[in-house]
């Protein structure tokens, strides 16, 4: 559905992109994962036509983006990373408005947007700027659903947004999925990742790994620990002085610790305890997606 | 047509849900109308002046109270010295010192030639050389009608065709309304696309199969009406408080209202091509637009005696050939025969402007 080739942009001296290549399969959820400044707006961007690649190419439904510009316009739902609303109009009057400008009424579609517009309906006559991230956020997508978009792209849909409505918005997500539609959908965040059907880990305009959040946790090379203590920061200090340590990330209020397969759970806790710290808990765990991230980042 | 027709009701309702701009909008123009028109004169009236008579005879006598009766002056001092001059003006008392010489009643009469010698304070070099052109008048008057001769012998009468009160209001209005029409018309066009880019809502129409053309047309219609009552505005203002004379077509004076504002809409969609932000957008339009418009179209400063090369430039301000075209129709009543020039020069202008305005508008961000 969506097939990017060889993709390369530059602004001046900075290269945002560099021959970046990847294929979405039609109806799939699929995630662009990495952090700020790793070029996902950009390449949101050249899919949208709104800007054009310097190099390579890509095509939407087998349209090309430079070429079928106006024809990919009409059938692409697209959420900038701003949810761009009009903040003085009232929810109601956004979403008609952006309905009109699609060429079609709210009443004709309002059945793929009933369940997130339910949500909205009671602040409806409310301005769009008094309404919460959370509330923005479906506003938004509501207008990029409004049109029937065979496509959706939605470019960090859930930065500033609070964690009770970032799950809603994934099960909506998940829901849209079953009706058929194709999703590129990119964050910072990496527990989103688990959720999408396929996800390609992006960073300096590059894609480090592209596979299903299960088999890229499962191709985590290393032994993974998890360390608890009460002195987490210590314990993250000490462990990076661990002669068979390969890496040492902080978790929340735990360690992550990396080694390689000769290393046992009583080696961690000699170490530990030689440098003062107590109550430890270790246990080998699974790897996630952001242990990967991690792992490859460095 | 539907998308069109939402398009420009969402803009009225951008328009009229920011209260405060729009009461700059509408405020702004009548302040500017009755402050130009109240307070920046330049005729004059009740003028402070002190007299200072060396010798106060017949003739001298006749000729103060003759300058003390007029409307023009405020005799407020009698001097008895020339050192008192310099005190005087140092105080900021008066403007100006008309000074009698000794013999100045005997040598009126017998050589009908007698100097008086008139000291201005130049500080403020506008008052003092409209001070001494009255009272040099005045004098002249006086002459004539007391001695019944002509001195000297040539007499020179001006008549001020079209505004023969020399009131400064006939110039304003149309400069006022230039330069309110240019910047409501440029200043919130060009605001108003820059603000989409900065909100993210411009990244969404592009998206959208919304017609280059459909944006333009959707932007630039509320802003020219909003304009053009702006105009109706102004032009019951000069006409009902500052009595302008309205003595050429109504139809033609909208008609060139209409072409003018179109041209300034433009302009102003051409600067939001170039800016990203809403301050950007007013910053270009301020420094692009307003200055030019106010320094070089005639409006404060006249043209023909500023250097030539400016006299250049000034050809390629809208706002110069629109205050001729006002004035034309509304001071000398001429028909569009008289003003078919600058209209010309106007809608090339416009249509210049209109044709980069449309190769510039991007389909895509950069």
């Amino acid at each position: 559905m969506i097939e990017v080739h060889n993709i390369s942009k530059s602004y001046g001296s900075v290269q945002a992109l560099k021959e970046l290549s990847f294929k979405v399969e039609e109806g799939q959820l699929y995630g662009l994962i990495g952090p700020d400044g790793a070029g996902k707006t950009t390449l949101f961007r050249i899919l949208t036509t709104l800007l054009l690649a310097d190099s390579g190419e890509a095509t939407m439904d087998g349209l090309d983006v430079k070429k079928n510009y106006k024809k990919i316009r009409k059938m692409v739902g697209y959420m900038p990373e701003r949810f761009s609303l009009y903040m003085d109009l009232t929810v109601e009057e956004n979403l008609n408005f952006f309905a009109t400008v699609f060429q079609t009424t709210v009443e004709e579609n309002y059945h793929l947007i009933h369940d997130i517009y339910q949500m909205l309906e009671p602040f409806k006559k409310r301005k769009a700027g008094d309404l919460s991230g959370g509330m923005k956020q479906k506003l938004a997508l509501s207008c990029a659903l409004i049109h029937k978009p065979r496509i959706l792209l939605l470019d960090e849909p859930t930065t500033g947004v609070d964690p009770v409505s970032r799950k809603e918005f994934w099960e909506m997500l998940k829901k849209l999925q079953q009706s058929g539609l194709t999703t590129l959908v990119s964050t910072p965040f990496l527990d989103e990742a688990e959720l999408c059907d396929e996800v390609a880990l992006v960073q300096n305009g590059q894609i480090l790994k592209v596979d299903s959040p299960h088999n890229i946790a499962m191709a985590y090379p290393h032994r993974l620990w998890q360390v608890k203590s009460g002195a987490n920061y210590k314990t993250l200090k000490i462990l990076k002085e661990f002669d068979h340590k390969i890496s040492a990330f902080a978790f929340g209020n735990v360690v992550h610790l990396a080694t390689n397969s000769e290393v046992s759970e009583e080696m961690i806790e000699v170490h530990l305890k030689q440098n003062g710290v107590e109550h430890i808990q270790i246990k080998p765990i699974q790897a996630g997606i952001e242990d990967v991230f991690m792992d490859l980042m460095q | 047509m539907k998308t069109f027709a939402a398009f420009v009701r969402k803009e009225f309702k951008h328009i009229f849900r920011d209260r405060k701009t729009l009461i700059i909008l509408f405020g702004m123009p009548i302040v500017m109308v009755i402050m130009f028109g109240f307070a920046i004169r330049t005729e004059i009236s009740n003028s402070r002046i002190a007299i200072l008579d060396h010798a106060k005879d017949a003739h001298s006598q006749k000729l103060k109270g003759k300058i003390a009766a007029s409307e023009y002056f405020n005799v407020v001092a009698e001097l008895n010295s020339e050192e008192e001059i310099g005190e005087i003006f140092k105080r900021g008392d008066v403007k100006l010192v008309l000074v009698f010489p000794q013999e100045f009643g005997k040598d009126l009469v017998n050589t009908k030639h007698s100097p008086i010698q008139i000291i201005t304070d130049a500080s403020d070099p506008n008052t003092a050389n409209i001070l001494s052109s009255y009272l040099q008048a005045t004098f002249q008057s006086y002459v004539n009608e007391e001695l019944h001769l002509q001195a000297p012998n040539l007499n020179i009468t001006t008549r001020m065709m079209f505004n023969p009160e020399n009131k400064s209001v006939y110039m304003f209005v149309p400069g006022v309304m230039t330069i309110i029409l240019m910047l409501v018309s440029a200043l919130m066009t060009s605001i108003t696309v820059a603000k989409e880019k900065e909100i993210g809502t411009m990244e969404i129409l592009l998206v959208s199969p919304l017609k280059p053309f459909v944006i333009i047309l959707g932007k630039i219609i509320p802003y020219l009406v909003l304009a053009l009552i702006i105009a109706c505005t102004i032009l019951l203002l000069g006409l009902y408080v500052f009595d302008m004379p309205m003595n050429g077509s109504y139809y033609l004076l909208f008609g060139e209202i209409f072409l003018f504002v179109l041209c300034a809409l433009v302009l102003g969609l051409l600067i939001s091509t170039v800016a990203n932000s809403q301050q950007t957008a007013m910053l270009i339009s301020m420094m692009a637009l307003m200055l030019p418009s106010i320094l070089l179209s005639g409006f404060i400063f006249p043209i023909s005696s500023m250097p030539i090369p400016l006299q250049v430039i000034s050809n390629a301000i809208p706002a110069k050939w629109f205050i001729i075209v006002i004035k034309n129709i509304m001071l000398k009543g001429t028909g569009f025969e008289a003003i078919a020039f600058e209209t010309g020069v106007l809608v090339f202008i416009t249509c210049l402007l209109t044709l980069i305005a449309i190769k510039k508008f991007k389909i895509r961000l950069e």
